[in-house]
């Protein structure tokens, strides 16, 4: 790595931005920010969300373009007007949330826009056969003919970065493209990462995991509040000093709380699970939950993490098994029931089943309790505001505006907003599936606060996160999930990461 | 532990992939699929209870009775691909009927008078899309502001019936190519044509795939560089230009002769068979071929009905009650291909 120290003080930079400002209307998203990108190095851009992070990534791939300043690719003054401009130029992007087509083949998602033609007409088999290719650098075995929409997301993730290769590329950026891969995956995609380092790419990579940048990673810029904080070698900059500048201050402690033992809970559960079944993909599983209580789950994707979240909620049916609260049994077969019962929930799916965007902070916090309460007992509209705007204080949500459309929000804000619904209607148990994803560090820790203190004051919280070192942090008890199936519950004190990643890795794939 | 997790899971899951292999690479068919099976059933139902109705006449009316609902089903199949809708196409069809007609008795040559009439479509399309694209007017009301202004335009042109005596126009549906008790007129053959070069765009160009692509997801279209305003406007403007092809063929249909009240909710029965044909609403999932079926499905309950001598009001419950039974199996379809998701 110290390797590139030397020659990229002479390499011309591949990409360069200088004295880049953006501006929408009066909100400065970018303040003249330098930023340089050289070929053949992995740079990781970091900075809390709001930050300028997603303004520079698309003024770079031609989504929006500066207000003033200059992009340059290979010395040449660069005017993108669209991504168009920007993808023909070798600029290639993988966005955070999937931007590809569900109702149509793999191939055509991996080559349309550049598909092979003859006389002026698609050639499928070849485009089929170019996709294979693509796919098979990737080390995924799928059928390109097949639509997209059938696959999971994290193979879809992959089919983006096949689609992100598949063309000569010059500068790959990639936006969280990990967020929903597993190990095995991410592996994968760092295999090729390298590959294209070799071959002379610019690689931009952008992700919330600290372990992931500091290990794919040639160079770091770190912005914060639209402004260039400075340029780093990530072996020069400790963990510790590189969240200081991205945030301006130092991360907020997590606080430590005492923690339940298992024996406790399982005299005292206040929600008790027994043979847990459902069709999505839990399998005979046994919970008990505490007053008071985090339990972590910990599991790979696809191993029912979700699953077990959406039978205790309502949300699946049962197909077997019984849920008792305070040793009752009850029938949770709807969300709604299972509010009525203090049960809520929280999806890993913040856009599709979570926040209305388009909808305002207020109305999208009260929107639950109102419907709880029915359309014919009208929350008035001062008492409403009020009840909002404690949430939006205890919670800290920024900016302190309760008429904005929650869309304009960051990641982290909308989690709370989010958050804030639920805690309104009163729960006794919160179910939060991937709370922290896709958000920055500092907010992630106030979230896991949150948590904390809901906790401390009685509140029972399942607590599900694909980062295990998160689930540790909050639970006292982690449920680990492998193949559908819980194999263990173990008390978090026990347990370390690399502990936990043995239990919850397959047999077959813990090699890899 | 580790051979009993396996040996529960592998068999089932390769099952399962062979299974959803091959309903992932025919799942779009499906809804078309049913939709020739319905007309299959209707077919062969109509020829047990008449005994009469599988004639070669009887079938090579159905195609010339149909022949500019086939056109403007294939031109809107375009449109509702790209998660939009156009009602405008029965005036469309309407005023460039009546305009071409009011062209060529005024003595204007035939060869001019139909390229004009396909262009007042594509102009009357082009306007909807525009609006649609770059004025972020709702596809519904755009292309309702098109079926005013479409059947207003044939209000002026005329307030009655126009007789062509254009004896192209007059060739076009009284010509009959057959083989022995089996015809088609030069209109079916422009209707199989149009639905055939539909067909093969949707499938096989840049621009039938990004239609696709639109109705599929629009922004992540543009995200992937594809020309998603040109393609938009596009589509309307086909479908608009139909709408002038239609209005020849139905003007010839009429015994030469247009009509401005022509094609009053002629929109509704297109849209009625571009969903039983099995394209989605909301886009990116359909075949021209199956507007075509449902084209056909309609026609041939009309014939049905004419032959029970039942009131003609039934055929409308009837097309109802399809359309209903094709919106739950659409919805049934999309929420298992999410759930695969």
């Amino acid at each position: 790595m110290t390797g590139h120290n030397g020659p990229m003080d002479e390499v011309r930079p591949l990409v360069e931005l200088s004295r880049a400002t953006v501006r929408f209307g009066t909100l400065l998203a970018l303040d003249g920010v330098d930023f340089r990108m050289y070929p053949g190095e992995v740079h990781s851009l970091m900075g809390e969300n709001g930050a300028g992070k997603s303004t520079l990534i698309r003024a770079i791939t031609g989504v929006i373009s500066l207000t003033e300043g200059t992009l340059t690719l290979g010395g040449e003054r660069m005017h993108f007007t669209s991504p168009q401009d920007a993808q023909r130029a070798g600029i290639s992007t993988v966005y955070q949330e999937i931007n590809l087509l569900p109702n149509m083949s793999i191939a055509e998602n991996i080559r349309l826009g550049r598909e092979p033609r003859r006389w002026g007409v698609i050639d499928g088999a070849k485009m089929r056969q170019e996709a294979k290719e693509v796919l098979d650098e990737l080390g995924l075995d799928i059928d390109p003919a097949s639509l997209l929409g059938s696959h999971s997301v994290a193979v879809q993730q992959l089919v983006a970065i096949a689609r992100a290769i598949s063309v000569d590329v010059r500068v790959l950026v990639l936006d969280e493209p990990t967020s929903s891969l597993d190990l095995v995956e991410v592996g994968e995609l760092f295999r090729v990462i390298r590959e294209l380092k070799e071959r002379g790419v610019a690689i931009l990579f952008v992700s919330h995991f600290l372990d992931q940048v500091y290990e794919i990673c040639d160079r770091i810029t770190v912005l914060r509040d639209g402004a260039l904080v400075g340029e780093y070698f990530p072996t020069d900059l400790l963990r510790i000093e590189l969240v200081h500048k991205m945030l301006g201050r130092d991360a907020p402690e997590f606080a430590e709380r005492g923690r339940l033992e298992s024996a406790e809970v399982r005299e005292n559960a206040y929600l008790r699970g027994r043979g847990i079944t459902s069709a999505t993909g839990i399998i005979d599983a046994d919970v008990d939950l505490a007053e008071g209580e985090v339990l972590g789950v910990a599991g790979l994707l696809g191993s029912g993490r979700t699953a077990l979240a959406r039978a205790v909620t309502g949300v699946d049916r049962l197909a077997a098994g019984q849920v008792q609260i305070e040793g009752r049994s009850v029938r949770l077969n709807s969300p709604r029931k299972a509010m009525d019962l203090g049960v809520v929930y929280s999806s890993e799916n913040r856009r599709a089943e979570g926040v209305l965007g388009d909808m305002s902070v207020l109305d999208n916090i009260t929107l639950a309790l109102q419907a709880q309460r029915g359309a014919f007992h009208r929350i008035k509209p001062a008492r409403q505001r009020e009840l909002a705007a404690s949430w939006a204080d205890a919670l800290d949500i920024k900016p302190n505006d309760l008429d904005r459309p929650v869309r304009t929000l960051s990641g982290g804000n909308q989690q709370k907003v989010m958050l804030a619904r639920l805690l309104a209607l009163s729960p006794r148990v919160l179910v939060l599936d991937e709370p922290t994803r896709g958000i920055d560090v500092g907010a992630k820790v106030e979230i896991q606060n949150l948590v904390s203190d809901l906790a401390t004051n009685g509140l029972s919280v399942v607590f599900i996160s694909a980062e295990l070192e998160e689930v540790l942090r909050v639970s006292d008890r982690v449920a680990i999930l492998r193949d559908a199936r819980i194999v263990d519950t173990v008390t978090s004190g026990t347990l370390t990461v690399e502990s936990v990643l043995a239990l919850v890795a397959h047999p077959a794939s813990s090699e890899a | 532990m580790t051979t009993t997790t396996q040996a529960i899971v592998k068999p089932g899951s390769t099952a399962k992939a062979t299974m959803s292999s091959f309903v992932t690479r025919h799942a779009t068919w499906l809804p078309t699929f049913a939709a020739i099976a319905i007309l299959v059933v209707l077919l062969v139902g109509a020829q047990v209870r008449f005994g009469n109705f599988l004639t070669p006449g009887n079938m090579s009316a159905l195609l010339l009775d149909n022949a500019s609902v086939i056109v403007l089903a294939a031109g809107t199949t375009f449109v509702i691909l790209t998660a939009g809708i156009d009602l405008s196409v029965g005036s469309v069809m309407a005023f460039t009927g009546i305009f071409g007609a009011k062209l060529m008795s005024d003595g204007v040559p035939t060869a001019i008078a139909i390229p004009i009439m396909f262009a007042c479509g594509a102009a009357i399309g082009l306007l909807i899309g525009v609006l649609v694209q770059y004025f972020n007017v709702q596809p519904f009301i755009a292309s309702l502001a098109g079926l005013f202004l479409g059947r207003g335009l044939a209000f002026v042109v005329s307030l009655n019936s126009i007789r062509v005596e254009n004896k192209e126009i007059g060739w076009l549906q009284s010509t009959r190519i057959g083989l022995g008790d089996w015809y088609i007129t030069p209109t079916g053959i422009i209707a199989i044509l149009v639905v055939v070069i539909g067909a093969l765009v949707l499938q096989y160009t840049r621009f039938g795939r990004t239609i696709y692509a639109v109705g599929g997801s629009e922004s992540s279209a543009r995200l992937m560089g594809l020309r998603v305003s040109r393609t938009k406007i596009l589509a309307y403007v086909i479908s608009g230009f139909c709408g002038g092809l239609a209005g020849l063929l139905l003007t010839a249909y009429s015994g030469s002769s247009a009509y401005p009240r022509a094609g009053i909710g002629t929109e509704l029965d297109v849209i009625a068979a571009v969903v039983i044909g099995g394209t989605l609403l909301t886009g990116g999932r359909g075949y021209v071929v199956g507007s075509l079926i449902g084209v056909l499905v309609l026609g041939c309950i009309n014939t049905i009905i004419s032959f029970m001598g039942a009131e003609q009001s039934w055929n409308r419950i009837i097309v109802g009650a399809l359309l209903l039974l094709f919106i739950v199996l659409q919805r049934a379809i999309v929420s298992r291909s999410s759930r695969t998701g």
